[in-house]
């Protein structure tokens, strides 16, 4: 339960702040978390909002097949604003439910990295020795592989473990799980050299000496500095996550394509850009470009705002 | 400094070992050896058997020791895809991949570089801000999709570039097939490299600005300026010179980006090297190709990063004689 | 050995690429490409029309056909019955492999037994065949079991293989694709044919020169080709267009408007003979992949006429197809001799309620699930056609699990092993052509009899389809002579296996080639594609 007066002490407290402040002397940053908050509303609203379930075979009709965008030509129909692909899917809806996947693919997979990686580093910084080695060593192997790559090698081994019916069933935890592993080391190797820079300060030791856990101290202690670092990797990795999802897609070993994501999409439409039909492309390609640019944007800004020095 | 190279390679080795084990692990225990060689009538008796011969029933650590006795030899057993000898399949395809991601990091360093500096020492130029913004398009569109439009922009309405492939202009020298003897076979490389390059490109760019307004910052240039040298001077031979270090780590370690991130610009151009390999070995799931590529890709960031440990005493006279204890860009 | 002539090769390439600038002029270099690589070069290892016409060019048959599909003398000048039972061919004389041996009597003896043998897939062709026998070095006899009139027909598509060669190197029998085995013959490839094998890179590329000792006058003028399979549809007419390549085979028909727009670039397209059509398990007595335990819903004809009558093969023309398919209801094309053109009558498409009182009448008044297998790199937008079949079936309940995926790993899991097994599928899509005697028999003998290993019947059935009385109807009009009485019993049997609703046909894709205007060829209706009818100019 928070006191009235505690919120309004808080908000007072942020907008006086320097990040806000940099925030709103920035207007293409406003904007940027302008278009990533409505892309991320209409994608979680997407049941809601999208005029067709793409996802549902029962409701497609090979009749609406390749419909040209309302704008585009006198054939457009209402009924599907941006056009059909060849199944006779409206591109608009499927553009809605393919973000709504390529976002929940993008945070849960940062979620992975993020969970991970503050352990992993947590434990390695403060318990040091074997297991600080090891755990580093892993993260340098490990950096050694493009993450586009560790998630290739996860989906090649899921692919020989289990039948090709079962991957296409399981194929978005395959992708959070690839995606996720491969970006792990980040946080690891911030949180851990924060970690060691705090274990002997004095406060520590005086935790210490007067009996509190470890852990809770490298929690209740560590953890609050390096939040903002972490945010900034974060931000980052969500666009980073999000064009990996949608290379995995396009190389044809990501989402199937009777659920498909943004990179599937586009690799659907990319067999037929040539013939005219552009639209089954080029709208999943900007709406994943806009989408990823807008949070590359905020990463942007969120780095440089945290770290004064290059103000 | 002998102590410190001794060190990084006893480090490279290690690491060596660690993708060593990842790799024998796939090829042991992700699909059964015995089923992609034998046919489905064979007997159980005939299955142990083979087992026996391949030595499959030793003492795991001793098949390990086999292993990589065998991969250091190239010796990576059969593609269970198309049946050729691993290695074999690598070789005949990497001077393609390595030609490719050659190029590639050549238009990285020879444009992003001096873009850093420039958008470094001037940051609020215009200029500066509008090609800040061009990288970040550059960062948020996916390769494939940059690929896709080169290939419609040069190669079908302008007609200038080839659309896939080495093109014709291979020329075989027997043990290696290469495009840089041709015209036609340079002209296969360019869309390719760019598409593999933009990406790293905007990375390098980046790194290279802000590693700029870190020193331009620093005491050792306020000083510089205080003794009045001009400004060409301390922009080239004290801030660039510091800024290096940074950039030759991130650039060794692109390379070996570079030669991975192939995967996808060899599928957009059906590019005949290794990364096409690889995707279509994850696709049927070939296992040996996979961890032979594996093993390969570690074996380069290791060589790689050794070559950039060296670079460092170039660079750096401080490393001489501090024995490398400073090393920027590490952990 | 094989290193020095890999060197040399080398050696031999540098030097053309030195003189390549020199002799430009007269240098016929062919450049062709497709979505998917020839699977072998093996010719016996698949029954495929693309890998059969790929190795034609270096192996040959006996018989070969013509520019209007009819049989000429390839490598033997004379064949025919001598009596009922007996077959004899006469071979031509002075043919040598492309390693300097002669053809003889030993080497077609050798290659049909092969083709008989363990691993290879050509089986079905030698349902009829007793003995095979050399009577002297240039004359070979064949006793069949009873009567087979098309005998030399069926054998046309055979490449004939060098004994020696084979034996030399460990390849007597062919790999068995099926169980992904693989031998020498899978990589390398030696006959007498127009073309011989100069450098095969499985996934990459494949070149073929011409055979400078051929017994026949070319009628072709190239210097060389090369095969590049290219899986990106979008990057293959890139490369059309922009000329780096000459030709490609089968061209998406999202593609086929846009390329006739194209000044340098022609478009040949005709009806194929192979029908494309959707097979159900109707063997097991429970499905391998699917909800209802304990019975398999495909042996109720209601449920199998449900399905046939909910496909809307005019909307996948339509739209999947753009135009470039002909719907048909039967098992074989127009253009085969069998075909009849009044039975070739879809019934009406039902309304999704009146499938659904169908299906409750077999007893699944909820629908079911099941798994169904497609191909994503075989036929003309094989992946998508399922696609729609499944959107159509989800409209009756039926929910459709599709797993599509490479042709080789695809057909090694759905079709029928050598020893007569089923393959593991429940539903499936498969396109046939009777490419070998182009007579509607092949149909019945390879997809509609019940399968059996002994007999080589039905061995292409994969669902297992079976008619005692069609079985009956099948064996006797293949040895019928009387025309009447042969389609009267066509006529029968295309009546049963239809009323049966035993298979969904599709459709027959259109055969689109595009080429560059300055190439002339020929495309037979049956999709093979030989070299030696190519010039460039």
């Amino acid at each position: 339960m928070w006191a009235d007066t505690d919120v309004k002490a808080w908000l007072a407290r942020a907008a006086d702040s320097d990040v806000w402040w940099s925030f709103k002397s920035s207007t293409l940053t406003i904007v940027a978390a302008g278009a990533t908050l409505l892309i991320i509303a209409i994608a979680l609203l997407s049941p809601l909002l999208a005029p067709h379930t793409p996802f549902d075979p029962a409701t497609l009709s090979l009749s609406d097949g390749l419909k040209p965008p309302v704008f585009w030509s006198a054939d457009g129909d209402w009924t599907f604003p941006l056009g059909t692909d060849d199944q006779g899917r409206d591109v608009l809806s499927s553009i809605m439910y393919g973000t709504r996947l390529s976002l929940l693919v993008g945070f849960a997979s940062v979620v992975v990295a993020m969970v991970l990686g503050i352990t992993l580093g947590l434990l390695s910084g403060y318990l040091g020795g074997m297991l600080d080695a090891v755990i580093m060593r892993v993260a340098d192997v490990q950096l050694t592989f493009p993450a586009i790559l560790v998630a290739l090698l996860i989906d090649g081994v899921v692919r020989g473990l289990i039948s090709v019916q079962r991957h296409d069933e399981i194929a978005i935890y395959v992708i959070v799980g690839a995606i996720g592993l491969s970006f792990w080391v980040q946080y690891a190797r911030t949180v851990r050299s924060s970690v060691l820079v705090e274990k002997n300060k004095e406060y520590v030791q005086a935790a210490r000496v007067i009996g509190l856990s470890p852990l809770l101290i490298m929690v209740r202690h560590v953890l609050p500095n390096v939040t903002g670092p972490v945010l900034v990797i974060a931000t980052l990795n969500l666009g980073l996550a999000i064009i990996s999802e949608a290379t995995l897609s396009f190389l044809g070993v990501g989402l199937p394509s009777t659920e498909p994501s943004l990179g599937t999409l586009i690799r659907l439409g990319n067999e037929v850009l040539q013939s005219g039909d552009w639209w089954i492309t080029v709208f999943p390609g900007a709406t994943l470009a806009a989408l990823v640019l807008a949070v590359n944007l905020l990463g942007d800004w969120l780095r440089d705002a945290l770290n004064p020095k290059l103000r | 400094m002998l102590a410190f190279i001794l060190r990084r390679i006893l480090q490279s080795i290690a690491v060596l070992l660690t993708v060593g084990v990842v790799a024998f692990s796939l090829f042991r225990y992700v699909g059964d050896p015995i089923n992609a060689m034998v046919g489905q009538d064979t007997s159980m008796e005939e299955r142990a058997a083979l087992r026996d011969k391949l030595g499959l029933s030793d003492p795991a650590p001793l098949q390990f020791l086999r292993f990589i006795g065998n991969a250091a030899q190239g010796k990576f057993g059969l593609s269970y895809r198309t049946s050729e000898p691993v290695g074999r399949l690598i070789l005949e395809r990497m001077p393609a991949t390595l030609e490719l991601s050659i190029c590639a990091s050549l238009f990285v360093m020879v444009l992003g570089i001096p873009m850093g500096v420039y958008t470094g020492l001037y940051p609020r130029h215009w200029s500066s801000r509008l090609l800040q913004a061009v990288s970040l398009v550059g960062v948020s569109l996916p390769p494939f999709l940059i690929g896709i439009l080169l290939i419609l922009l040069f190669a079908v309405v302008l007609r200038w570039l080839p659309s896939f492939g080495r093109g014709s202009g291979t020329v075989n020298l027997g043990w290696w097939t290469t495009n840089f003897l041709s015209w036609e076979g340079i002209k296969a490389l360019i869309l390719p490299s760019i598409t593999l390059g933009l990406f790293q490109l905007t990375l390098i760019m980046r790194l290279v600005r802000s590693e700029m307004l870190e020193v331009m910052r620093t005491d050792y240039i306020k000083f510089a300026r205080a003794r009045g040298l001009t400004n060409r001077a301390v922009n080239f031979g004290h801030a660039l010179k510091n800024t290096l270090m940074p950039v030759i780590t991130v650039a060794g370690l692109q390379l070996g980006a570079l030669i991975a991130f192939a995967i996808v610009t060899e599928t957009v151009f059906a590019w005949p090297g290794v990364g096409q390999l690889f995707i279509q070995s994850v696709q049927f799931s070939d296992i040996p190709v996979m961890a032979a590529y594996l093993m390969l890709i570690g074996f380069l960031f290791v060589i790689i990063n050794l070559v950039v440990d060296l670079l460092y005493f170039v660079v750096d006279p401080r490393l001489r004689s501090q024995g490398g204890a400073a090393r920027v860009g590490g952990h | 050995m094989k290193f020095d002539f890999r060197h040399s090769m080398s050696v031999a390439a540098l030097v053309c690429a030195g003189l390549a600038t020199a002799t430009t002029a007269d240098a016929k270099t062919f450049k062709w490409a497709n979505s998917g690589d020839v699977s072998s070069m093996d010719p016996y290892a698949r029954q495929e029309t693309f890998l059969l016409t790929f190795t034609a060019n270096i192996y040959e048959g006996l018989v070969r056909r013509d520019k209007a599909l009819k049989l000429e003398p390839a490598l033997a000048v004379k064949w025919g019955q001598t009596d009922k039972n007996t077959w004899f061919f006469d071979l031509r004389q002075g043919v040598k492999f492309t390693d300097g041996t002669p053809f003889t009597a030993d080497d077609v003896v050798f290659s049909l037994n092969r083709a008989n043998g363990p691993g290879s897939n050509m089986g079905s062709n030698f349902a009829s065949v007793k003995e095979i026998k050399k009577v002297s070095d240039f004359r070979v006899e064949v006793t069949t079991k009873y009567p087979d009139p098309l005998l030399a027909d069926k054998w046309a598509a055979l490449g004939m293989m060098s004994k020696a060669w084979a034996e030399k190197n460990n390849a007597v029998n062919s790999a068995d694709m099926t169980k992904n085995e693989e031998n020498y013959s899978t990589r390398n490839a030696m006959g007498t044919g127009p073309f011989m094998l100069k450098e095969r890179k499985a996934g990459e590329k494949t070149i073929l020169v011409p055979n400078p000792g051929w017994w026949d006058k070319p009628t072709h003028n190239l210097t060389e080709v090369i095969f590049t399979p290219v899986a990106n549809p979008a990057t293959r007419v890139a490369a059309l267009k922009a000329g780096d390549i000459d030709m490609m085979y089968e061209v998406p028909p999202a593609d086929t408007e846009t390329l006739k727009k194209e000044a340098n670039i022609k478009v040949l397209e005709g009806p194929e003979t192979r029908v494309v059509y959707l097979g159900m398990d109707q063997e097991r007595d429970e499905l391998l992949e699917s909800n209802i335990k304990g019975k398999n819903p495909f042996k109720d004809k209601r449920v199998r006429e449900a399905f046939h009558r909910s496909v809307d093969v005019e909307a996948i023309k339509r739209t999947v197809m753009r135009g470039q398919s002909f719907p048909t209801d039967l098992m074989v094309a127009p253009g085969i001799n069998g075909y009849m053109k009044e039975l070739d009558k879809r019934p009406a498409l039902l309304k999704p309620e009146e499938a659904k009182k169908l299906l409750a009448a077999a007893g699944y008044p909820n629908g079911f699930e099941v798994g169904m297998d497609c191909p994503n790199d075989r036929y003309v937008n094989d992946e998508k056609i399922c696609q729609a079949v499944v959107a159509m079936l989800a409209k009756i309940g039926v929910k459709v699990n599709l797993r599509a995926q490479t042709r080789n790993l695809y057909f090694a899991k759905i079709l029928r092993k050598a020893d007569g097994k089923p393959g593991e599928t429940s539903f499936y899509m498969l396109g046939w052509s009777p490419a070998q005697t182009y007579d509607v028999h092949n149909v019945f003998e390879a997809l509609i009899q019940t399968p059996n290993a002994a007999s080589k019947k039905g061995m292409f059935n994969a669902g297992g389809y079976s008619n005692p009385a069609l079985d009956k109807l099948a064996d006797a009009l293949e040895q019928e002579t009387d025309k009447a009485k042969r389609n009267e019993m066509i006529k029968q049997a295309t009546k049963l296996y239809v009323d049966d609703y035993a298979y969904i046909p599709l459709h027959q894709q259109a055969v689109v080639w595009a080429a560059r205007k300055n190439i002339e060829l020929v495309q037979p209706a049956d999709n093979t594609f030989p070299l030696r009818f190519v010039t460039v100019k």
